[in-house]
């Protein structure tokens, strides 16, 4: 379970499946209080085998349909070769790579250019979003001063209004903004990653926080005793100790990049400056645009980093979790 | 203020350093920061007085004071917290606290002003631009105009007219700054270049054609004066504009027909018998656009529909995926069963994909006449899975129930094992039944455990726009309101459309309804830190 309210869901997964390994490894056969089992070599009955697991597979089996359906759909359509949507019914009934090559390479839909600046504005938002969050994560955990409860209060508290409800002033501000600063302002994308750290000091820095406060302060004073100073401090030892949280905070806010919508789509107006998702929105709500199939093979391209990520950070967290990093 | 690294957290109250313990802290500072990290430092901070003298000076010549103000004392604050050798804490917060302000606090605000404002299509700017743009749009040829020989030029990729007047005179001006006397390089008793601009060349020319039509520039800085226009890029002629602009009464006539149009405190010119001339400027309205989203009818339906919805699919969305998942947590927590780790990756996958993604995959599959749905899985039914308004919401919460139960599964199955075993083994000593120790005992450990999750969901599927805009677009679309809504937006997507969508872009509206969803999600707060004790378990 959550020990501390952490208001983001995704970080709710990661408490989630944090506190499920760790109970896996320590906790004993039974799970549901079911009556005690009898091991001892008894005829295997079906009757009694579907009673106690047999139908949660059949659960199980259903909902996995249900959870691959679309998955295994827009697999197939994007390794087959014809264009349409009806074309792409039958599942696996062709297979080719052909829709990959279109999608590459299609002058009118500059593809490969929107996984470039997403991976771009996604890379640069994690780094610039861990790095404004630990820098004050490291000053609520670790000094004492005036106003740092009422500052981790207002944190807590603008992180409930997130920053697509604000979207027409961002759009003014930027197209205000752009009309002094062409180089920052509207349709670029260093105004499109100016804007997404302004939630760096979220819900992030919170997590992050509660992280700091678990490295025992001695390990800083020990630091102190021999000569650092409070830079050295957070850059190699605090640094070093909190990766593991580091590493997840960047992912976290790499998929919420990727995944943003409202404000990339208004701040990018060219198409050659826009982020998968706006573009891939775009092209498919285009009523002229047919070719399902390209479509297809662009969304699992797309979807591939960030179902790797997610996949590979949930062993990242439990594995740096509870291993410990502090002695 | 204190500078205490070595203060142990959670202790109060904390103690001021006393003057000794302040030295040694400075000594031990200067000790190991070295001279490497000065000159980052140092480097770091020019790079930024740099780019802010830089920007004070471009706001300053544009007449921007008050920004300009603004960036110039950020910079010095700035410079002021590094150089310090206290401000510790300022130091390592100043960095992010400048974005928040600027990018989250401040647009938050700026959006309840913009709530008041007349802001939106044909309301974009101040009065003058407006005066000069009608002015503009308005442009006729003089019939009589003497014939301007012109060569066309660019400074900086603006692009510029270089007239010779009837007197031999050179002037040059662009489409905002008017004419102006210059000392230009003659060659036939025509200009054809001056210092700090460079001539186009006939291919250029040829190529920059529509952007050279477009040209009007001033003659003088009265609008009534008109302005010189080429349409070939080679002669220019004077035109004037149709209306003329009264500054003192503040009327703009129509020469033509003679209608008066004058400032009536609507931010447009409008006539006596209502007509307006657009575009107008930007106006503080006061709570117009609130008594219009309320009290006129085409507007108020829309809003309360919407309203409802916004609210149904949040509920439905967070009990559906709660309840989906807690079923499946409680049938794949039973260590007798094979393969769960095979089942629990699987179902996992939808939470991992990218959800404009999977909205988008959906809204193919559940076409209407090519779906995958339609076509393969009911044999050639049409369904209307996305354009009957009632089928359009089901199917809207059967993808965000695809979407979040995974969620809601693996954070039930974290609670759930979290529940220590004696727990139900004391119950059922005592004789509960298996349904008897979930209902009383498990299900309210859980429910506290997860009830600040489930807020929070609520509040993300208060504002989950992608799911909405990618499946179905708000649609189908109500064609009774005068704003671009349908009958499955949900708040946030509604002030997407209203400002961003459709023919005209009401940004004054559009924030209205924002303040709406401000209310909701405060309240929601409200109730969350109420509920979880966040705030006052901060220390």
């Amino acid at each position: 379970m959550a020990k501390r309210p952490v208001p983001a869901s995704a970080a709710g997964v990661i408490a989630g499946a944090i506190d499920e390994r760790a109970d896996a490894s320590t906790r004993p056969g039974t799970a549901d209080g079911d009556a005690p089992r009898n091991f001892a070599k008894r005829p295997f009955s079906f009757r009694r085998w579907f009673f106690a697991t047999g139908w949660r597979h059949i659960v199980g089996v259903i909902m996995v349909a249900f959870a691959l359906l679309p998955i295994v759909f827009v697999v197939s359509s994007s390794l087959n070769p014809r264009g349409t949507l009806t074309g792409s019914n039958a599942l696996f009934s062709a297979i080719g790579f052909d829709s990959y090559i279109r999608i590459l390479t299609d002058p009118q839909v500059p593809y490969p250019t929107w996984f470039g600046n997403t991976i771009l504005v996604a890379s640069v938002t994690a780094i610039g979003t861990v790095f404004l969050g630990a820098l004050a994560a490291y000053s609520f955990s670790r000094m004492r001063f005036t106003g740092r409860r009422v500052g981790l209060i207002t944190i807590v508290v603008v992180q409930m209004f997130p920053q697509l409800l604000a979207v027409v002033a961002i759009f003014l501000l930027m197209s205000a903004i752009g009309d002094w600063f062409p180089a920052i302002g509207l349709n670029t994308q260093v105004g499109l990653i100016m804007v997404y750290l302004g939630g760096a000091l979220g819900v992030n820095t919170y997590l992050m926080y509660g992280f700091f406060n678990t490295i025992p302060a001695s390990i800083d004073e020990a630091a102190k005793i021999d000569g650092a100073g409070h830079a050295r401090i957070f850059f190699t030892i605090i640094l070093r100790l909190t990766a593991p949280i580091l590493a997840v905070v960047a992912l976290l806010s790499f998929i919420f990049t990727v995944n943003e919508f409202v404000v990339a789509s208004v701040l990018l107006i060219d198409s050659e400056k826009q982020t998968l998702a706006v573009g891939l929105t775009k092209l498919v709500s285009n009523p002229r645009y047919a070719d399902w199939s390209a479509f297809s093979a662009g969304a699992v391209m797309a979807a591939l980093p960030v179902v790797a990520l997610f996949l590979f950070l949930q062993k990242y967290i439990v594995g740096g979790l509870t291993a410990g990093a502090v002695k | 203020m204190s500078t205490m690294i070595d203060d142990e957290v959670g202790t109060a109250p904390p103690q001021r350093p006393t003057k000794r313990q302040r030295r040694a802290a400075n000594i031990a500072d200067a000790a190991s920061g070295g001279v490497r990290m000065l000159l980052v430092k140092m480097l770091f901070l020019a790079i930024l007085d740099a780019v802010a003298l830089y920007a004070a000076f471009i706001l300053v010549t544009g007449g921007q004071w008050l920004v300009a103000a603004l960036v110039a004392l950020v910079a010095a604050v700035v410079n002021w917290i590094y150089f310090s050798r206290r401000r510790l804490p300022a130091k390592y917060l100043a960095p992010g606290i400048i974005f928040l302000v600027v990018f989250q606090v401040f647009v938050l605000i700026y959006t309840g002003y913009i709530a008041f404002t007349n802001y939106g299509t044909g309301h974009n700017g101040s009065k003058e631009q407006a005066v000069s743009s009608l002015m503009a749009s308005s442009l006729q040829r003089v019939e009589d105009s003497p014939t301007y020989p012109v060569t066309v030029v660019d400074q900086f990729g603006t692009l510029g007219l270089l007239v010779t007047d009837p007197d031999g005179d050179a002037l040059v001006g662009t489409n905002d700054q008017p004419l102006q006397e210059v000392d230009a390089e003659m060659e036939g008793g025509e200009a054809v270049a001056v210092d700090g601009w460079t001539s186009l060349s006939f291919a250029d020319v040829l190529a920059r054609t529509d952007e050279i039509t477009e040209l009007a520039v001033p003659f003088s800085d009265d609008p009534n004066d008109g302005a010189v226009r080429t349409p070939d890029g080679s002669n220019a002629y004077l035109y004037v504009s149709s209306l003329e602009y009264d500054e003192a009464a503040g009327t703009m006539t129509d020469l033509s027909s003679g209608t008066v149009y004058s400032d009536i405190g609507t931010g447009a010119f409008t006539s006596g018998d209502g007509e307006e001339l657009l575009p107008g400027w930007q106006i503080v309205v006061g709570f117009d656009n609130f008594v219009r989203a309320v009290t006129d009818e085409r507007l108020a339906e829309p809003l309360v529909y919407v309203t409802l919805w916004t609210f149904a699919f949040a509920l439905i969305s967070v009990a559906s995926t709660f309840f989906l998942g807690l079923f499946l947590a409680i049938v794949f927590n039973d260590m007798r069963m094979r393969g769960r780790r095979y089942y629990r990756v699987l179902m996992i996958l939808p939470y991992a994909i990218p959800s404009f993604l999977s909205a988008l995959i959906w809204a193919g599959m559940m076409n209407e006449s090519f779906g995958f749905i339609n076509q393969v899985l009911l044999g050639g039914a049409s369904v209307p899975w996305l354009t009957d308004p009632w089928m359009a919401k089901v199917s809207v919460l059967l993808v965000n129930l695809w979407l979040g139960f995974p969620y809601m599964f693996l954070v039930t199955t974290g609670a759930l094992q979290s529940i220590p075993d004696d727990i139900t083994e004391a119950a059922t000593v005592d004789g509960a039944k298996p349904w008897q120790v979930f209902r009383l005992i498990k299900l309210p450990l859980l429910l506290v455990s997860v009830a600040p999750l489930l807020i929070a969901s609520f509040a993300f599927n208060f504002n989950n726009f992608n799911v909405i805009y990618m499946l179905t677009d708000g649609g189908p679309r109500d064609s009774s309101a005068p704003i671009p809504v349908g009958f499955t937006d949900i708040l946030i997507s509604m002030v997407y459309k209203v400002a961003f969508t459709g023919q005209s872009r009401d940004y004054g509206l559009a924030s209205a309804y924002s303040i709406i969803i401000f209310i909701v999600v405060a309240v929601i707060s409200i109730i969350a830190f109420r509920r979880t004790k966040t705030l006052e378990e901060l220390n």
